[in-house]
């Protein structure tokens, strides 16, 4: 089995290799083009949006990672990095939307509930998980899906908090900031990349 | 449905500083300073009236900054807003929380309040940044509800010795902490002044249980890419990038020396021509009442 990257240029990157690697994956951090050779499925962590869209264009990673994705590649972003996955990005910010990777057909409002005094836990039903998950969510984004291909698996009352677009997963929630390996897994073995534990 | 939800929780205070991991945190002191730092990547600002710089020429009590020019800089950026209280101010602190600040600095930046005590941090739904010189004061301000820790280092000096001198002592500490026996660890506690859990944790962990980054005297992309080899989790710069030739390019350099910090080369290209950097202070011809990272207890 092929590494699982982790986008390493800012944010949440070791809890998502930690998780990782609780699942058994091999984990390769990702700052250059060259390192996206040879893995299997790229993690987008969550951060600052800017700052990790002005850092993927001054290392080169936009355009490679746009074309991997057009063509299937599995790629899950958590918070910051399922804004750097959505075509549209708030209301009036084209200039940041262009930039940025902008696979999948969701648009994502940043802070949709307020500053980090209004960051909450709650815990949420998800498609596929039998169980509730906890969900962390800071300064996280809404997540609208602009097309009928984006399925939504998870939505709290303000509307959807996660979801998939063929190989493109996007969660406004932090996993990462967990120690369940659920969604992870969840992702993982719907690309194929982790066996199903039955 | 809406009681479901649970704001102002630990892991959400201690989450947003985990997702400013690997970024820079610049200081600014207007809207447009703001606008510039966002531009050039940086993860946070913090928003204050005057640069430690100008604090330390100019004298006088510092104090937290006046709410509107706090409001002018919230309404310019996406990205979170940090402001600082005094140590011990916890009325500060309410008014910055009531202000929905994303984080708030008790920095030793500003005229101390409190001589003994410092904000009880787990009061506030709103998450604390607080100075550290070692191990215990690190501790001791977690026990206290701190969700992150910094060096202090020596504020607006330009000179990055003392936030070297602080990160060696924590993390010295913590690796020492790692391999010590568990029969000593009280006795550590009690020496260091720190909250026996605490002690345990970091014994068992081998890591501070909250993100610890760089600050004080952080000039260049380089004295940035420095911390983050010594361990830390990312930088704030204060006075280096706006009191420096060119902030705009230099803000760009330091952010993109420290996502890419250990490729000598691709520091050794942002480098580069960024004009003149802030003029600094040798720390041994500050007298030691002066110094700011004596403030804190």
């Amino acid at each position: 089995m092929s590494a699982v990257g982790v986008l390493a240029l800012q944010g949440g990157v070791a809890e998502h290799i930690s998780i990782l690697e609780q699942l058994g994956c091999d984990v390769k951090e990702i700052r250059t083009p060259d390192e996206l050779e040879s893995i299997s499925a790229l993690i987008l962590p969550g951060g600052e949006s800017t700052t990790l869209i002005s850092l993927l264009n001054r290392w080169e990673l936009t355009s490679p990672l746009r074309s991997m994705g057009e063509d299937g590649f599995p790629i899950f972003g958590t918070c910051a990095g399922a804004v750097l996955l959505s075509k549209e990005i708030d209301e009036k910010e084209h200039e940041v939307s262009q930039n940025s990777l902008g696979l999948a057909d969701v648009k994502a409002v940043r802070n949709y509930f307020g500053r980090q005094t209004c960051s909450f836990l709650k815990s949420i039903k998800v498609t596929g998980l039998a169980e509730p998950f906890p969900g962390v969510f800071i300064r996280a984004p809404l997540l609208l899906p602009l097309s009928d291909t984006v399925e939504v698996l998870s939505s709290v009352e303000d509307g959807p908090v996660f979801l998939r677009q063929d190989n493109l997963w996007l969660s406004s929630f932090h996993p990462e900031l967990t120690t369940d390996c659920r969604i992870h897994r969840l992702f993982l073995e719907s690309q194929g990349i982790l066996k199903g534990s039955g | 449905m809406k009681n479901s939800r649970k704001e102002g929780s630990w892991e959400a205070k201690k989450g947003l500083a985990q997702m400013l991991k690997g970024g820079v945190i610049m200081d600014v002191v207007t809207p447009e300073h703001a606008l510039i730092a966002q531009e050039a990547g940086a993860v946070a600002v913090m928003a204050l009236e005057r640069v430690p710089s100008d604090i330390r020429i100019q004298g006088g009590v510092a104090r937290m900054s006046d709410p509107d020019m706090i409001r002018g800089i919230q309404e310019q950026v996406n990205i979170p807003v940090m402001a600082k209280c005094r140590i011990g101010h916890f009325v500060e602190a309410q008014i910055l929380e009531a202000m929905q600040i994303d984080y708030i600095d008790e920095s030793e930046v500003l005229t101390p309040a409190d001589e003994k005590y410092h904000v009880n941090k787990h009061d506030f739904s709103v998450p604390f940044v607080c100075g550290a010189t070692n191990l215990g004061e690190a501790l001791r301000r977690i026990g206290e509800g701190a969700a992150m820790i910094r060096t202090k280092g020596e504020a607006g000096t330009g000179n990055v010795v003392e936030a070297v001198r602080h990160a060696r002592a924590v993390l010295g500490a913590i690796r020492k902490l790692r391999v010590t026996p568990v029969e000593e660890l009280m006795t550590i506690a009690k020496e260091m002044g720190a909250p026996y859990d605490l002690v345990k944790y970091v014994h068992e962990n081998g890591c501070l249980p909250v993100v610890n980054f760089a600050a004080g005297g952080l000039a260049t992309p380089a004295d940035a890419a420095l911390m983050m080899q010594l361990g830390l989790d990312g930088v704030f710069v204060g006075s280096g990038i706006f009191k420096s030739g060119n902030p705009e390019k230099r803000a760009r350099a330091i952010v993109e020396a420290v996502s890419r910090f250990d490729s000598p080369e691709v520091l050794a290209e942002v480098s580069r021509n960024l004009g003149e950097a802030m003029v600094g202070i040798n720390i041994s011809t500050i007298p030691d009442e002066e110094r700011l990272a004596n403030r804190g207890w």
